[in-house]
């Protein structure tokens, strides 16, 4: 089809020089164009993503789209029937008072995000200039970042244990050993707050280091020809130039902390007070047969990353996201 | 020191100024030493955990004591076969087989289709793609089941190689960028020389690709290899365990044997650092790549 096209497009450019046939150019398969109003010329991009939007569809916005319907019911999961129960599932969210208290956790780790953040921008900052040994501390830095998230739960379950590696470090220090790190709430999170930290800060710190290497080295020199100290350089060329990355961490921290699963579920499976949001829908829909629920939940922490999302473009208009 | 790879020139703003205070220097390779202390002490100890037997760790001598024979592997032998860690790499590497030339493939097609064509509806598609990146994956697992129940593919090896196809919007970008750089021209000449569409992604885009498909095979690689959410919720028959599911199983028959945890801990970490080690800058530039876009 299109071969027979191609043969009837070599006096198009000969027609004249100012026909947009011949030339590359972004527009080139629109008006002008010999393979214009062929159908299959018009069909081939769809068979491109034929297979690409089928996935997306279907296991991204059908899966959406039942979500929110299935919160407005008291669905199990199992039996042909739900019926229509309003927003109840809703209500029951917000008035349980032992539902509300998932977020709760979620600000130990987003008080996590903050340290990871601040830490990750010092190591990115530091080693974005010569140091010996450069290229093995970035290495040991960005490691636990790739490190399987079941093995990172059982090492910091021996690490936390009872006269575990904590204490017995600890005691180097002459610091009280016999801590039951996972054994109370309050320290039970920090201590998961805290492997969150350790898993996480590599990939900030590598984030933020491509970015600091991508500013031209010629800025740094004239900074120092114009005197400017290292903290000078900091606060007026890395800060500026790293912003839209630093802005990029941010909203994955406040999402990610509000959508902590693996460490916490490995690790205690939710006790002790460890239970985060998606740990407590994970139960409600696998557990207790609670789909309606468990989807009015998921519905409601959707809402919530979108409108973050949202708040966040609206602060740093600068941000875009380049898929046009 | 092996970690050593080449750095570029202007990689390195070598701008120390002279005569800087020698303290300050010393306090920063502190920082640093604190820091790798901080990341491999857990690790090191697992490792020295993983040598000792069962007697050794329960005798309350301190998890930083090393281990009384260096070459007491057993534990290692007992998480191999008593873990079915045989078995979950299998799994494993069949789900990565599938699920990363399927996104390989998937991903470089939809950035074709939406850099090198212009119909209608494109703005629509693109702001599908767009809209779904802010979709949490973990909120819509509740409905995802039913759906992939509903296809009767619960407990087979292709729910999750289904899920990792397809929602994996990052590799369509790191492709869109790719192909954003690669002359039209080429195609041109390709048209002009009567090679339909198909042809033109196989043979010119396709190849031209191929940092990027390196790229999205790392991230792609290590991020299936290490997911231990969709596993665990499609496949719970113990014959289908990957590393993490396998893993996090093991625990179960151990409860306190330390010794043997750790051993599986450590076979599950090796291959991700044997490949860091080898990789290492392609994986930083991955990362990089694959977040920011």
């Amino acid at each position: 089809m299109t071969r027979t096209a191609s043969t009837a497009s070599p006096p198009a450019p000969a027609a004249g020089p100012g026909r947009t046939g011949k030339r590359p150019s972004r527009h080139r398969a629109r008006a002008g164009s010999p393979w214009r109003g062929r159908p299959l010329r018009k069909l081939t991009p769809w068979l491109f993503l034929l297979a690409p939007l089928a996935l997306l569809i279907t296991f991204t916005y059908v899966p959406v789209g039942n979500m929110i319907y299935y919160s407005f019911t008291d669905w199990d999961g199992v039996s042909p029937d739900r019926d229509y129960v309003g927003a109840e599932n809703y209500t029951e969210i917000f008035t349980r008072p032992e539902l509300l208290r998932v977020f709760a956790v979620s600000f130990y780790y987003l008080a996590a995000s903050v340290v990871q953040i601040v830490i990750a921008l010092y190591f990115a900052a530091v080693l974005s200039f010569d140091l010996r040994f450069r290229n093995l501390f970035k290495g040991i830095l960005f490691f636990p970042y790739l490190i399987n998230g079941v093995a990172i739960g059982f090492v910091f379950l021996y690490f936390f244990q009872d006269g575990g590696t904590l204490d017995s470090v600890l005691s180097w220090f002459g610091a009280g050993t016999d801590h039951a790190w996972l054994g109370s709430p309050e320290s039970a999170n920090t201590s998961m707050a805290g492997v969150s930290v350790w898993r996480f800060t590599g990939l900030n710190f590598v984030l933020f280091l491509g970015a600091i290497q991508s500013i031209p080295g010629e800025l740094y020199e004239a900074a120092q020809l114009d005197g400017a100290g290292r903290w000078k350089q900091f606060r007026h060329i890395i800060a500026p130039s790293i912003r839209p990355v630093l802005s990029l961490s941010v909203i994955l921290a406040i999402s990610g902390s509000l959508s902590v699963f693996e460490i916490p579920y490995i690790m205690t499976g939710g006790a002790t007070e460890t239970s985060t949001f998606v740990i407590q829908t994970v139960k409600y829909a696998f557990q207790f047969n609670k789909t309606g629920l468990a989807s009015a939940c998921a519905v409601v922490l959707l809402a919530i990353i979108l409108l973050i999302t949202w708040i966040q473009r609206r602060l740093v208009p600068d941000e875009k996201v380049d898929l046009v | 020191m092996t970690l050593t790879a080449p750095v570029r020139p202007q990689e390195r703003p070598r701008s120390r100024p002279r005569g800087r205070p020698r303290i300050s220097t010393a306090l920063t390779y502190l920082s640093l030493v604190v820091a790798s202390a901080v990341v491999l002490l857990p690790l090191l100890v697992v490792f020295l955990t993983s040598l000792k037997s069962y007697g050794e760790v329960s005798d309350g001598q301190g998890a930083l004591a090393p281990p009384d024979d260096w070459l007491n592997f057993s534990n290692y032998a007992t998480a191999f076969s008593d873990g079915h860690l045989l078995q979950a790499f299998g799994n494993t590497a069949f789900i990565l087989l599938f699920s990363i030339t399927g996104t390989v493939i998937i991903g470089s097609m939809t950035a074709y289709a939406i850099d090198r064509f212009d119909f209608r509806l494109k703005k629509l598609v693109m702001a599908l793609f767009l809209i779904a990146t802010l979709v949490p994956a973990v909120t819509t697992q509740v409905a995802t089941f039913q759906v992939v129940n509903g296809f009767g593919l619960f407990n087979t090896r292709w729910a999750p190689i289904l899920l990792y196809m397809g929602t994996d919007i990052v590799a369509i970008y790191i492709f869109l960028q790719f192909i954003r750089g690669i002359p039209r021209s080429l195609d041109e000449a390709a048209r002009l020389d009567g090679a339909n569409s198909f042809t033109i992604y196989r043979k010119i885009i396709f190849p031209l690709l191929k940092p990027a498909v390196a790229t999205v095979v790392i991230i792609k690689g290590i991020t299936t290899y290490n997911d231990f959410y969709i596993p665990f919720l499609y496949m719970p028959d113990e014959d289908l365990g990957t590393m993490s599911t396998a893993l996090f199983r093991f625990k179960g028959p151990f409860g306190a044997h330390w010794e043997n945890i750790s051993a599986g801990a450590v076979l599950v970490i090796v291959p991700t650092l044997v490949i860091f080690l080898f990789l290492q800058r392609y994986i930083y530039n991955g990362f990089a790549q694959g977040a920011t876009k």
